[in-house]
């Protein structure tokens, strides 16, 4: 009985490698487009049962060393690669896709709010580097007529592990204070001045609904999952934005992307934009050798660019303008 | 129906006799051997560490030297690296908590040694005690979180604004810091205070204890005059054995002590330790980061391995050994 059963998975699995080949593709890398790429990744098994990829949400860090290393077919990073880092991938060349994208909010604990609180461009790089300590302070009440601030101390929280997000967020700061550019600056990992790590968004989820008063940078899709207030901030333009895939999305179409497709958007233009987004990449070899690889990623990344993107908003990410999905499609093309 | 078995000839009897000597002497040299190799192995495998550590960490000690032990900024973005914070943080909250477990896990070791209960309900309480050990980390950091910190965000707000000239409550509340990390921190550690100053109590001989009290002596003062004293090197050692585990715990902490990198003599700042930065940026680190990160596990390892070693000394002479075994 048992052998019969065996028996016929042995040809059940023969049959079915006689139709068409498995292709099965490794990959790794950021953590913050993780769910969207698990989905992506699950619809799209479904349409061809014959590619299954294997996505480890990692860190970028992690992704970026293990597709440098050849454990991966491609990686992923919020960060992009730096020309260093692409450097050392001694392989080939690499692609850097732009997939998806985020905006990053300004979440807060204040109870009774009616309103979301209103943050100008001077303000909210003040309250990271400490110098704006109370929720009353004059340049915070100025800018929210509307609403009573409460007389409550603020509490910084930030990422304590090194984090695409921090990456992300303090190079906005940077581009718009010079007080931020000069100290701590920009990185995954800076020294604040003040405040409190959390591990991960949820840990800054954590820190925030804990403590009234406290104020921390997350991802808008898991600020929307976990229902935390966000903070309309001041764009370039000097309007008032909300977070929102909108917003976001005509932050992206400022954008021109250079031929490497590598475009961090650290203060975009435009009325409607919502200052703090950011592109997510995939990292891709120039030319593959192992036979099918090559194709099986560059139809996984079409159907990414076009059918996938309208998943993103669902889970709280950025659909791509189409300028950019065109000239990524090239950039795919390019792929051996 | 009875049939008698033939006994066995002399000779085959020293036959069987050698066989077993045999087969006995040559499974005792299996056993031994294999003994020897499984414990020289642990002490290579440690030795292996140490060394693998050490030689990961050389490019940070070549670039940063003996300043990485007095640096206060800890900046992968300019790779500049100092530990001060971190070791401060590391030794300050382990203090704290020890401040705050031996003198619970002495009380909990005296209540359990000195017949107060009925040794079945005694065995169920040492259960219990021990059952803290088996917690999780993890768990351990969520109960601190959600429990632990709404209750001291208050307290360290209300000493802040009334005694706030005091240094120690020189800053205000921010949720995670020294002193939920340190009482958390306390609870982890209190099994292994508890159980080794049980021991070292157990070693005071009865006989005393009975002449004392046949001389008068309240129980009070045979706790007091006897005992203890006769324990107290045990206790110590039992105390420092806690500040080893103290030190290296990691997940608890990473999630309660705030991990900001500064040195503040108030209870209530954030802080950070060795093991809580590294689970927080080992995955992402590139570079001399990595070094640098290597250097600090080396450090928090010479450190507990010293403190263990004091305590496992100072056990060793006082009889109440840790190796149970």
């Amino acid at each position: 009985m048992k052998n019969l059963l065996v028996l016929t998975l042995a040809l059940a699995v023969s049959l079915c490698s006689a139709q068409a080949a498995p292709i099965t593709l490794n990959a790794s890398g950021a953590t913050f487009p993780a769910p969207l790429y698990g989905r992506w990744f699950a619809e799209y098994n479904k349409l061809h049962p014959d590619v299954q990829i294997n996505y480890q949400g990692l860190g970028s860090g992690t992704g970026i060393k293990q597709f440098t290393g050849g454990l991966t077919d491609f990686g992923a990073s919020d960060a992009a690669m730096s020309d260093k880092e692409i450097a050392a991938v001694t392989n080939g060349g690499v692609v850097l896709l732009p997939m998806t994208a985020g905006s990053i909010v300004l979440s807060y604990n204040l109870p009774g709010l009616t309103a979301p609180v209103q943050l100008p461009r001077d303000v909210y790089p003040a309250i990271f580097l400490g110098k704006i300590t109370k929720w009353n302070d004059p340049k915070i009440v100025a800018a929210n007529p509307g609403l009573t601030m409460p007389d409550l101390p603020i509490t910084v929280a930030y990422r304590a592990d090194s984090s695409g997000t921090t990456f992300n967020f303090t190079n906005h700061l940077a581009a718009i204070s010079a007080d931020f550019k000069a100290s701590p600056g920009s990185g995954k990992m800076v020294k604040f001045p003040v405040g409190v790590g959390g591990k991960g968004n949820d840990g800054v989820a954590a820190l925030i609904k804990q403590t009234p008063g406290t104020i921390g940078y997350v991802e808008f899709g898991y600020a929307m999952k976990t229902n935390l207030a966000m903070a309309t901030l001041q764009n370039a333009a000097g309007k008032f934005v909300a977070p929102t895939p909108d917003s976001g999305s005509a932050a992206l179409a400022q954008v021109a992307l250079p031929d490497n497709l590598r475009a961090f958007v650290t203060d975009p233009s435009g009325d409607t934009s919502y200052p703090i987004v950011t592109f997510t990449w995939w990292l891709c070899h120039t030319q593959y050798t192992k036979p099918g690889v090559a194709d099986a990623i560059k139809a996984l990344a079409n159907w990414g660019l076009t059918d996938g993107q309208k998943f993103a908003p669902d889970l709280g990410y950025l659909p791509l303008p189409a300028s950019v999905v065109t000239k990524v499609q090239a950039a795919v093309s390019t792929i051996k | 129906m009875q049939t008698e078995t033939a006994p066995l000839s002399e000779a085959t009897t020293q036959w069987i006799g050698n066989k077993r000597a045999q087969r006995s002497k040559s499974f005792d040299l299996v056993f031994s051997w294999s003994t020897f190799i499984a414990s020289w192995g642990t002490v290579a495998l440690l030795a292996w560490i140490a060394l693998e550590v050490g030689y990961a960490a050389l490019p940070a000690v070549r670039e940063c030297g003996f300043g990485f032990l007095i640096g206060t900024d800890w900046d992968p973005t300019d790779d500049v690296y100092g530990a001060l914070p971190l070791i401060y943080g590391t030794m300050v909250s382990s203090a704290l908590a020890l401040f705050i477990a031996t003198p619970l896990g002495v009380a909990i070791a005296i209540f359990l040694t000195e017949d107060y209960l009925h040794p079945k309900i005694r065995s169920i309480f040492k259960f219990l005690v021990e059952l803290l050990a088996a917690i999780p980390s993890v768990i351990y950091g969520l109960w601190g979180i959600y429990v632990i910190i709404p209750i001291t965000t208050p307290l360290g707000n209300w000493l802040n604004t009334h005694f706030g000239w005091f240094p120690l409550f020189s800053t205000p509340s921010s949720g995670p810091g020294f002193l939920p990390a340190a009482f958390v921190l306390s609870i982890m550690i209190l099994p292994t205070i508890a159980a080794l100053s049980g021991s070292a109590l157990k070693t005071t001989p009865q006989a005393l204890k009975e002449g004392a009290s046949a001389l008068g002596a309240t129980r009070w003062d045979v706790i007091l005059q006897i005992s203890l004293p006769i324990a107290a090197s045990g206790i110590f050692g039992a105390a420092v054995l806690g500040l080893g585990r103290a030190m290296g715990e990691t997940m608890a902490l990473a999630m309660l002590v705030g991990n900001n990198n500064q040195i503040s003599a108030s209870l209530f700042a954030p802080a950070n330790t060795i093991a809580s930065l590294l689970a927080n940026s080992f995955g992402e680190a590139t570079g001399l980061e990595i070094a640098a990160l290597m250097y600090l596990s080396f450090i928090l390892m010479a450190l507990t391995l010293g403190i263990n070693a004091v305590a496992e000394f100072i056990l060793e002479r006082t009889g109440a050994s840790t190796r149970h075994f």
